[in-house]
């Protein structure tokens, strides 16, 4: 059975085959960002950098706006996100924040409300 | 004969990494979950394993999506880690058990593993700070072997069958022709979510119920599906199918030296278990 047809998880998107074919580019250049002079010459250059991966415009607007969600939408992967989401500096609870629409003292309010 | 001394499980947020390299550890976000680690090291300066089998799983720095193996199995001399891209420190490389590894593979394939081999493996947090919470030298002073199993590209194994590999493994070890001690270790969840508008997500009675099961139930969790367990667990909290075969190599039963559970670690609800084999 593949996952489409399973019913869906609110805010939540497998990353199937289908994502891994649509998000492929995007998720081979955010790989290269293991490397410190990948990401030396990705932030010396942004725009060059994505032309280098061949990533397509939806990829690319959501790498110019820093938006997770529309990254996940064009195929993201989560932890090749995360190596993007490294060279801004950005931490796990920024990111979560960012995708809730919460402020990161909201959403870390959020995890210690579980405890 | 090799025997299995026991299991240890627990979670491998990046985080903790950079919490080691900065000595937070009685720094008062970080403190209930390091102090978990205190009764599970004086249990392993105990019994004193001789090596280690990791069941992890890799977030994209040895595999990236042109080849993902299901499972795959490490035969290196020695496993470095490098860096991961989200600026934790890189740790000092493992000792492997390059006798230990064939064995596995050899045991694994005659049962119907078709695993991947691998004489080149980059190890990362995964595998990495699970040995450093449970051995703080550098580098870990005994050998590990890696055993990966992917968890970034759907459709992942299921998770019955991450506890029939779990079960294979322990069958191979106690076949394994010498008098080593050996402790099964299975890093990954518990529930976690980082991805999405539900980036956040814990449950925590899932994770307790599962926590409970590991001791007298271990198959309780084999009955979901992926997807159920992505549903319940969130996207990352899937990775308690390392929990799973980690339990499924001790094989019968178990006393449990000790447990911890703590909200939140980053985003993680943090689990630790350490189950000493009885059988």
């Amino acid at each position: 059975m593949t996952t489409a047809k399973l019913p869906p998880i609110p805010g939540t998107t497998p990353f199937d085959g289908e994502q891994a074919k649509k998000g492929y580019a995007l998720n081979k250049m955010c790989f290269s960002f293991n490397s410190a002079e990948c990401r030396a010459e990705f932030l010396r250059d942004e725009e060059a950098y994505m032309k280098k991966y061949s990533l397509n415009e939806e990829q690319a607007a959501g790498i110019r706006a820093r938006d997770v969600l529309g990254l996940i939408r064009a195929g993201g992967n989560a932890y090749y996100l995360a190596k993007f989401a490294g060279i801004l500096g950005l931490n796990m609870q920024d990111i979560g924040a960012l995708q809730t629409g919460m402020t990161v003292e909201q959403f870390k309010a959020k995890l210690a409300a579980y405890a | 004969m090799a025997k299995i001394v026991g299991m240890l499980t627990t979670s491998h947020v990046p985080a903790i990494g950079g919490a080691i390299a900065k000595n937070l550890q009685q720094d008062a976000y970080w403190k209930p979950f390091f102090d978990g680690f205190l009764p599970v090291r004086k249990w392993l300066d105990e019994v004193k394993p001789d090596v280690a089998v990791v069941l992890y799983n890799d977030h994209g720095l040895n595999f990236f999506l042109d080849k993902m193996p299901t499972f795959s199995v490490g035969a290196a001399r020695e496993y470095h880690n490098a860096d991961e891209g989200w600026g934790i420190p890189t740790l000092a490389p493992t000792r492997g058990d390059i006798d230990l590894s064939w064995h596995l593979i050899n045991n694994l394939v005659e049962r119907d593993f078709d695993i991947t081999t691998c004489q080149e493996m980059l190890v990362d947090h995964a595998f990495t700070i699970p040995l450093k919470l449970f051995w703080p030298q550098s580098p870990c002073p005994i050998p590990a072997v890696p055993v990966c199993i992917n968890t970034v590209q759907f459709p992942l194994p299921s998770a019955k069958r991450c506890y029939a590999l779990g079960e294979a493994v322990g069958d191979a070890i106690r076949n394994w022709d010498t008098d080593k001690k050996v402790v099964v270790i299975g890093t990954g969840g518990l529930s976690h979510q980082l991805d999405g508008e539900r980036a956040g997500f814990i449950n925590k009675d899932f994770d307790l119920k599962f926590m409970d099961s590991m001791i007298d139930d271990p198959k309780w969790a084999t009955q979901f599906s992926i997807h159920e367990l992505v549903e319940k667990t969130g996207t990352q909290g899937v990775e308690l199918i390392m929990w799973l075969a980690a339990r499924a190599a001790v094989k019968g039963k178990v006393r449990k030296v000790h447990s911890n559970y703590h909200i939140p670690i980053s985003n993680t609800a943090s689990g630790l278990m350490a189950l000493e084999a009885l059988e």
